[in-house]
């Protein structure tokens, strides 16, 4: 991590950010975030959560310097962010981005050597980030030949063998079944608890936010501001007994009471779009 | 399955002696299509003349190097070309529908062209085919590089790949398998350009020779001379299968 870090400051500070995506016409144009400030600690792991297109997968994109905000900057480990920072964050997309022509271990040699390691220590990494998820026994597969978890729980670990401070989750296990998302929640806090890494997490499922996160930062429909924050004081690793917990209850229709109106807005602009366009 | 593969062959072979079988039965049984289908033996003796001599040797020569030049002109121009036109998408945009197009035509109606402009000799038929190969290997080159998907750039861009392991990694190994089809196919056009030009417009080469037993009627000579030419297709076109079923399974 470049510059030093006091316990104090925060592991990532967000400060005023707004994104416009700019159209070929004014009608094109969106606002995608409006103002949205927010500070993370270090070890902390916080879910964005909101409907979709309310920005939520453009701010991690900028947190991960993966896009550039319109106004407002982004600070991650005392440094402002100006692009990817492979040495201090790792980014874990909703679809798989194992590369389809390399096998698992390749890709995570590649992925080691993008980030400038490349000593005889990288095949100890993989296998050790594989086994933590329980993979190692596909190191030699190609992606095509295994399930769609199974390369999200891969690419989980490839996001942790780079070794960063900080996690970026952009809905891993939206493009996954339910059975399987909660398997891989379980899998997620437990490898979390021990790792200690910063995570933002980005997803639409009420559950999942309230299952893995230690705060929720609900945000509003187009354009995204940051609407509500609610805690979730329960200690990590979480089992899934968790889930059967009043609190969870609780705190998951607290979270629905605050985001029904903003999934009604988002219904309403989608179909407004539907009826303009047809 | 290995057994249901060995019948498989074994109807391809029966196939193919049939239609010997039937070519042999025909010639013996009557004598009236003598000038058009001379019996198969006649054929072989042909062959065994042409190899001999030294004929089929002095015209394949020149047929393989108009070939070998106008493929490697044909390979260079198209992945040049395919590659440059995918560095932006608007150049896909204008160049990719004009190439579709240009392609679409019969070029082969432009071969008395080439003749013009670059004489009897071997250069035409190597300009002709280098021309018609290029379509599709360009074509081809866009459409594995169009075919990337960006979002393993952006990944290996957040893992802080550098622009030269970008495409090291990605966009090469990403493009390969399409741009590899291109390359099958502009082989084969450049064959049978070389050939069909030589053919038009030759003063020698396989095709010329083709061209000249069919004008003399020597129907025996003409026969072996299209032999060669279907054994030598189809032992590359084993070849080519052979090379694709490695490349996939690496």
């Amino acid at each position: 991590m470049e510059g030093a870090v006091d316990a104090a400051s925060p592991m990532i500070a967000i400060d005023h950010v707004s994104m416009t995506f700019v159209g070929r016409e004014a009608s094109q144009t969106v606002v995608a975030l409006d103002d949205v400030s927010l500070k993370i600690r270090q070890g902390e792991f916080v879910c964005l959560l909101g409907p979709s297109g309310c920005g939520k997968s453009t701010l991690l994109a900028i947190i991960g310097g993966m896009l550039k905000a319109t106004a407002g900057s982004v600070i991650v480990g005392g440094t402002a962010v100006n692009g990817p920072r492979p040495n201090d964050m790792a980014y874990v997309f909703q679809e798989s981005t194992l590369l389809p022509w390399y096998t698992v271990l390749d890709n995570f040699r590649l992925a080691l050597k993008f980030q400038g390691i490349d000593d005889a220590s990288w095949r100890d990494r993989a296998m050790h980030a594989l086994s933590a998820v329980d993979m190692t026994q596909f190191a030699n597969h190609y992606p095509k030949q295994l399930s769609g978890g199974m390369k999200q729980r891969i690419n989980l670990a490839r996001g942790l063998c780079v070794g960063t401070n900080v996690l970026l989750l952009d809905e891993p296990f939206a493009a996954l079944d339910e059975q399987t998302r909660m398997v891989l929640g379980e899998d997620l806090s437990m490898l979390l608890a021990r790792t200690g890494k910063t995570i933002v997490f980005v997803t639409h499922s009420l559950a999942e936010a309230v299952f893995l996160a230690d705060r929720i930062v609900v945000m509003t429909a187009r354009p995204g501001k940051i609407k509500a924050e609610i805690n979730v004081p329960h200690p990590h690793p979480r089992s899934p007994d968790f889930m059967l917990a009043p609190e969870f209850g609780e705190i998951r229709n607290e979270l629905y009471a605050i985001l029904r109106d903003e999934i009604r807005a988002t219904v309403a602009r989608m179909r407004e779009a539907r009826d303009a366009a047809g | 399955m290995r057994r249901e593969q060995l019948l498989i062959r074994s109807i391809q072979f029966g196939l193919v002696a049939i239609l010997f079988g039937a070519w042999w039965f025909v010639t013996h049984s009557s004598q009236k299509l003598m000038l058009l289908l001379p019996r198969p033996e006649l054929v072989w003796r042909e062959m065994q003349l042409l190899w001999s001599s030294g004929r089929l040797w002095s015209a394949a020569t020149i047929t393989v190097t108009e070939i070998v030049k106008a493929y490697v002109i044909a390979v260079v121009a198209g992945i040049l070309v395919g590659f440059l036109v995918t560095r932006s998408r608007n150049l896909v945009r204008i160049f990719e529908p004009m190439l579709a197009g240009m392609f679409a035509i019969p070029l082969t109606l432009f071969f008395p062209l080439f003749v013009v402009f670059f004489g009897i000799g071997p250069d035409s038929k190597v300009a002709y085919a280098a021309t018609y190969s290029f379509f599709p290997i360009a074509l081809n080159t866009i459409a594995g590089f169009s075919s990337v998907d960006e979002l393993y750039l952006r990944a290996v861009r957040s893992m802080g790949a550098s622009s030269v392991q970008q495409f090291r990694y990605v966009y090469l190994p990403g493009a390969l398998p399409v741009t590899l089809t291109g390359l099958r196919i502009g082989f084969f056009i450049c064959i049978a350009s070389v050939l069909g030009g030589e053919t038009l417009a030759a003063a020698a080469g396989v095709g010329k020779s083709i061209a000249l037993s069919a004008e003399l009627m020597e129907t025996a000579r003409l026969y072996a001379w299209i032999a060669f030419v279907v054994l030598a297709s189809v032992m590359l076109n084993l070849l080519a299968l052979a090379a694709e079923t490695r490349s996939e399974r690496e």
